[in-house]
């Protein structure tokens, strides 16, 4: 982080940051994300944010959001 | 195989599974070669890792498994830590609509042997959250004994390393394993050839997992075919009760009976 002081904390998508608009929601970022929400999960800081709650949780700023799917492996 | 041979389904937590013989897709090369190694393979369930979404990614693996009517089974598959194994087990069941899970919780990243300690607390864990588990285990038939106490709905101990091809490291372990089990055990990681898996099914196991060695064949299709077919044969010879090994020979041709020069001299 730079410089002098109490700006907003980073937000970051898959470990990369990002800067999600105010009011931007689960859902918005797994649209931006994947082509489809088929076969997707989203965790916010850790906890898993089930499907049905994705329209309704707003990304805090400085949340650490992870968005996954099925990879070959296993 | 003999037609009146009585009907021998592959039952996992109270679900059939339509194959003994159980898929990873790790390693495939292209997404064509993976479908024409599954269709060959006749698997009915297959492991997936859980990863960040990558977008440069066009073709969804998720779409490519229902299309073939595949069952995803869903991995940790790269988890030190109970921790993150529950974490990626919660993911995966969100993502991909299954309770089920392979549970994989591995010690270091050279040798990939799973972590004992690691493994029965996150198996603990995520059978306490409605799992169902499936846990890749080492072949010590104690700690087998303790994924099993603590609720998984099978237990699945390597023949050898993940994708070292070795086979059946210890055989005397795996039969352990089966003697003592009340659930499948599934023979997962290791797996070179198709009479390594063809051993597994002989003795007693009830499916093997597969990857590497098809996945990294030079010719997948054809792997999967022979580790499909090696797994029925394995099976079927475990049905019918082999003999059993001798020191020495038992003649199968009676003496009784021979013609010697002796015995055609006339009176």
């Amino acid at each position: 982080m730079t410089g002098s002081g109490a700006g907003p904390a980073q937000t970051t998508v898959n470990g990369d940051p990002y800067d999600a608009a105010p009011g931007s929601t689960a859902a918005d970022l797994v649209a931006r994300w994947c082509p489809s929400p088929r076969g997707v999960a989203v965790a916010v800081d850790g906890e898993v944010v089930p499907r049905s709650a994705w329209d309704t949780t707003v990304i805090a700023p400085g949340s650490s959001v992870e968005i996954v799917t099925a990879a070959a492996g296993g | 195989m003999s037609a009146d041979a009585a009907p021998d389904p592959f039952v996992i937590a109270d679900t059939e599974i339509g194959s003994r013989l159980i898929m990873g897709t790790g390693g495939m090369t292209s997404p064509e070669s993976l479908a024409r190694a599954l269709t060959a393979s006749g698997t009915a369930l297959a492991t997936v890792a859980v990863r960040r979404v990558d977008p440069s990614t066009r073709h969804s693996l998720v779409d490519l498994l229902d299309g073939l009517g595949i069952r995803i089974l869903p991995n940790t598959a790269g988890c030190f830590t109970a921790a993150d194994a529950v974490l990626t087990a919660r993911l995966a069941r969100e993502a991909f609509a299954t309770d089920w899970v392979k549970l994989e919780v591995i010690g270091d990243d050279r040798t990939l042997l799973p972590d004992p300690i690691e493994l029965v607390d996150a198996a603990e864990q995520l059978v306490d959250d409605g799992f169902v588990v499936l846990p890749y285990c080492g072949d010590d038939p104690v700690v087998a004994r303790r994924l099993e106490q603590v609720g998984c709905a099978a237990v699945m101990p390597l023949g050898a390393p993940i994708g070292s091809g070795l086979g059946i490291r210890n055989p005397h372990n795996i039969q352990l394993i089966v003697e003592q089990a009340g659930v499948p055990v599934v023979l997962d990681a290791g797996i070179g050839t198709a009479s390594d898996a063809c051993l597994a099914m002989e003795l007693g196991c009830s499916a093997v997992l597969v990857a590497s060695a098809v996945t990294r064949a030079e010719d997948p299709g054809l792997m999967a075919s022979a580790m499909r077919d090696a797994v029925t044969a394995g099976r079927s010879a475990r049905r019918a009760g082999r003999i059993t090994r001798r020191f020495v020979a038992e003649a199968s041709s009676s003496f009784e009976g021979m013609v010697t020069p002796e015995s055609t001299v006339g009176p």
